[in-house]
């Protein structure tokens, strides 16, 4: 691990944005292959830069565009908005109530804290293995229901850098979608409800619906690796302790979101990805070795800096993310095809009313209480 | 629809014509009628289904829906009102000929704001369902199938194939059933009611709908096509509201029966913040005052609580700068940097007063909407106490606040029955210690209005001694109170229609 000190911050996301932030696959994603006219440039883009500062609104009219803003304000982090009627740039030039959004992605968020009534292993500031196999586990179930239930095709799980990870489903009639259907959604893969007030939050039928049986079939599958870990974890948990100590808090902070690989979700360990200094200080060792420090940006800097990432450890990240988006271009022309053929089913939806249509999403918390676990051995 | 002055022109149709035009006793309004009526006929039309309609939506309040009470006083009341309902031996032409006018011309009434859209919809669906729900088995295909709705069954092999899967999912149905039943290959998202609530299998995108649960789908049909009708409603509202004869029925339908929205500024700057920790105590409903004690005691609320307590401040007359202040001294007494406040939440009140964005003035909660929309999650304390906590939870609240077992029990008894906001009412009466609160609770700010109405002089209301008349039940109040609307709107237009006549007879 890399000794870090937050004022170095605006220097290695100035190296970061210039050398490693896959801007060409960005663009690709957001462009959705350029089918709906102005669909990127109506793309709404939050930063939060350095002292909290944050700005909504901003749009860009192409990849170049977008390079070169997030060169110019280095932000902290990068939101994804909706797509709406007008540029989000210009969206003081609109008439009062004709700038709507119109369509965004369905995301769904998982945080570790969400799951703090029933870990034991770490406080709410924490993580470690034992906790993040609850997240794998959150993974598969939802990502299950997702795929087999509701027919999602394009759904990209990211880890959000921190604690917790993202699902962006991009398929078309997905974008669309109203927010009533979006709010149903999230209530068919909620069990768990209630809020101070209600001691049980968990009700169960006498008839157990398949996407509950399901998803106690993929917990059987870890909950043995879950009860074992725990042995191990807290003997060495005092042993972990010091060496966390060590570190300043900020380290956990900085890791970059990167893709989740869903065949390998398993095999996954947040520990292992890469941190903005570290992810830097590749770079460093790979600019000594080829002698290209250089202090402005020359044409052939342009060249190698978009195969930069493909040295470092992002590299294998980016992979996934190029699948994904592999994915969606097959799709667009199976489609394509398919409504030049016949008439194209669109189950539609009315425009969303909030852009930020991020689902919070509290799964299955309490199947780990042993006192339960026995009624489900049927 | 064309309207004569004081002509009566009916069509005069043969018998049969008579019943093709209306072959259900139920529909879904798709086309809007094309006869001559009269204004009297117009009015008494849309008066008639307004009764219905406030019928159906007080006794959804009282009773559960689709119980014995339930259908048999929603059946007497379209009886009594001559409206149709199911397929009798008579004649059904004009109880469906009115059904079918009636909810036209409310459709104009009702199309103007949100609200009332969606207090319309919310009748119109409800009485739908209770005539689809007595309609015989063999009636209902042709139903459908004359309603354009299309719904594929499934062949038998694709039935046999997910045949445990689908029983699994639907509540009340067993194998036996299923063997006789057709099941519906839906797409999910024209499923919404059924399958957010895991009461109907999914695969791939598609819900597999027994016959038994196609209700709740048309139900979502309904709302979605009425919902459009309305938007498209109010657009053409400004050419019909030009017409001198329409305007005032139109406007005097609206405001008499629905409920006070409580957005008016009327009562702006009439309360200081010092207030509020004793108003909490002595006027808000439950469900502020645990939002209250909430943010007091965490120096912090999350959005949906954020929003409930923040509106309803903003009804009992906090101005911007004060609500500012208020969230602001609490939030930075939880150890909030001010700055912070400044850029993250300042921004939000502002705009739910409406001077920010959009400048949408938004309008506090009423009970419907905290009941049915947005439950509370882990952290959360918004909802209705009644409604989301637990009943034991609920039961030591309810001691905290020095109300009785006795009582307790009575208001535990109403939530059971799921009848929340009576249950309100009944904690209403024991903290202010009268016998009838005189009042239908829809509303929490109306809940703070009648407390201060009660507290701070006025009239005596209600309490047993000095006038028996008004120991009436809330339903029975309420129809006292629309009959005098009623009269008083009959009066006006009355005086409005001599005026007509007489243009017309020159």
């Amino acid at each position: 691990m890399e000794s870090f000190d937050p004022a170095e911050l605006p220097e290695l996301l100035k190296l970061y944005y210039r050398r490693l932030f896959p801007y060409s696959q960005y663009y690709r994603w957001l462009n959705y292959g350029g089918v709906v006219k102005n669909y990127f440039q109506n793309r709404e883009f939050s930063f939060t830069l350095k002292d909290d500062i944050y700005i909504r609104y901003q749009s860009f009219n192409n990849q170049s565009d977008l390079e070169k803003e997030i060169q110019k304000m280095n932000p902290y982090k990068i939101d994804i908005g909706a797509v709406y009627s007008h540029r989000p740039s210009q969206h003081n030039a609109v008439k009062l109530g004709a700038f709507q959004a119109q369509e965004k992605e369905l995301v769904f968020d998982i945080d570790m804290t969400d799951y703090d009534d029933v870990r034991r292993c770490c406080g709410s500031a924490d993580i470690c293995s034992k906790c993040w196999t609850l997240m794998t586990m959150a993974i598969r179930i939802i990502d299950r229901a997702l795929k087999e239930d509701f027919g999602f095709k394009h759904r990209l799980w990211v880890f959000s850098g921190r604690r917790g990870v993202h699902c962006w489903v991009c398929d078309e009639s997905v974008r669309k979608l109203s927010s009533t259907v979006r709010s149903g959604i999230v209530e068919y893969l909620s069990l768990v409800k209630g809020g101070q007030d209600v001691k049980k939050k968990v009700h169960l039928s006498e008839k157990i619906h398949p996407f509950v049986r399901r998803s106690i079939n993929i917990i059987k599958k870890y909950f043995e690796e879950y009860a074992l870990v725990d042995q191990d974890i807290l003997e060495n948990k005092e042993s972990w302790d010091k060496i966390l100590a060590l570190l300043p808090e900020n380290i956990l902070f900085c890791r970059i979101s990167v893709p989740i690989d869903l065949q390998k979700v398993d095999q996954f360990d947040p520990f292992t990805v890469p941190t903005i200094s570290s992810i830097c200080h590749e770079l460093d060792v790979i600019s000594t070795n080829e002698n290209e420090i250089a202090e402005n940006e020359a044409e052939s800097d342009i060249k190698h800096r978009t195969k930069d990432y493909k040295k470092t450890s992002l590299a294998p990240y980016v992979k996934v993310f190029e699948r994904f988006l592999e994915n969606l271009d097959k799709s667009r022309k199976g489609e394509l095809l398919k409504k030049s053929v016949e008439i194209g089913y669109n189950p539609g939806g009315m425009a969303i009313d909030s852009p930020y249509c991020f689902q919070k999403l509290r799964l299955l918390t309490t199947m780990f209480s042993l006192t339960w676990w026995p009624t489900l051995m049927l | 629809m064309q309207f004569s002055g004081a002509n009566r022109r009916k069509l005069r149709l043969a018998g049969d014509q008579k019943n093709a035009c209306y072959p259900h006793s139920l529909q879904f309004y798709l086309e809007p009628p094309s006869e001559n009526i009269s204004l009297i006929e117009f009015e008494n039309l849309a008066i008639d289904r307004l009764k219905l309609l406030k019928t159906v939506e007080n006794l959804g309040v009282r009773y559960v829906k689709g119980t014995e009470q339930y259908q048999s006083k929603l059946e007497s009341e379209i009886r009594k009102l001559k409206f149709s309902f199911r397929e009798n031996l008579e004649d059904e032409y004009e109880p469906r000929r009115k059904d079918h006018i009636s909810h036209f011309i409310l459709r104009l009434a009702y199309c103007q704001s949100e609200d009332l859209r969606r207090w319309f919809i919310q009748q119109e669906m409800d009485l739908l369902r209770f005539r689809f729900t007595i309609l015989p088995k063999d009636k209902i295909q042709n139903f459908l199938k004359d309603s354009h709705l299309q719904f594929e069954a499934i062949s038998d092999e694709e039935k046999n194939h997910r045949e445990q899967e689908i029983i699994a999912s639907s509540v009340s149905l067993s194998g036996a059933q299923l063997e006789l039943e057709s099941v519906y290959k839906i797409p999910f998202a024209d499923a919404l009611d059924l399958f957010r609530g895991r009461r109907v299998y999914l695969e791939d995108g598609f819900a597999y709908v027994p016959l038994k649960d196609i209700v709740a789908i048309i139900l979502n049909e309904f709302r979605a096509k009425l919902s459009k009708a309305l938007a498209l409603t109010a657009r053409s509202l400004p050419a019909v509201q030009s017409d001198e004869r329409l305007q005032p029925l139109l406007s005097h339908l609206s405001h008499s029966y629905t409920g006070q929205d409580y957005s008016t500024q009327g009562n702006t700057g009439k309360i200081s913040l010092d207030q509020i920790d004793s108003l909490s105590t002595t006027s808000f409903p439950p469900c502020m005052r645990q939002l209250h004690k909430a943010l007091r005691e965490n120096h912090h609320l999350r959005h949906g609580g954020r929003m409930q307590y923040g509106l309803f401040l903003k009804g009992i007359g906090l101005t911007l700068e004060q609500a500012l202040q208020f969230w602001k001294r609490e939030f930075v007494r939880g150890k909030m940097d001010p700055d912070k406040f400044d850029r993250g939440y300042s921004y939000n009140i502002r705009h739910s007063f409406g001077k920010e964005g959009k400048r949408t003035d938004y309008t506090p909660y009423s009970c419907m909407k905290i009941i049915l929309t947005n439950p509370p999650g882990q952290g959360d304390y918004h909802g209705c106490p009644f409604r989301h906590s637990d009943p034991e939870l609920l039961k030591q609240k309810l001691h905290s606040y020095k109300i009785s077992p006795q009582r307790t029990s009575q208001i535990l008894d109403l939530v059971k029955g799921t009848h929340y906001q009576v249950a309100c009412q009944k904690y209403f009466e024991m903290i202010h210690n009268v016998d009838d609160c005189g009042f239908s609770l829809n509303h929490p700010n109306q809940f703070f209005d009648e407390s201060q109405r009660i507290l701070n002089g006025g009239k005596d209301i209600k309490k047993e001694s000095v006038l028996p008349e008004t120991q009436a039940k809330p339903g029975v109040q309420k129809t006292k109170d629309t009959s005098c609307a009623l009269s008083s709107l009959n009066s006006s237009l009355e005086a409005d229609m001599e005026g007509l006549e007489d243009y017309f007879s020159q």
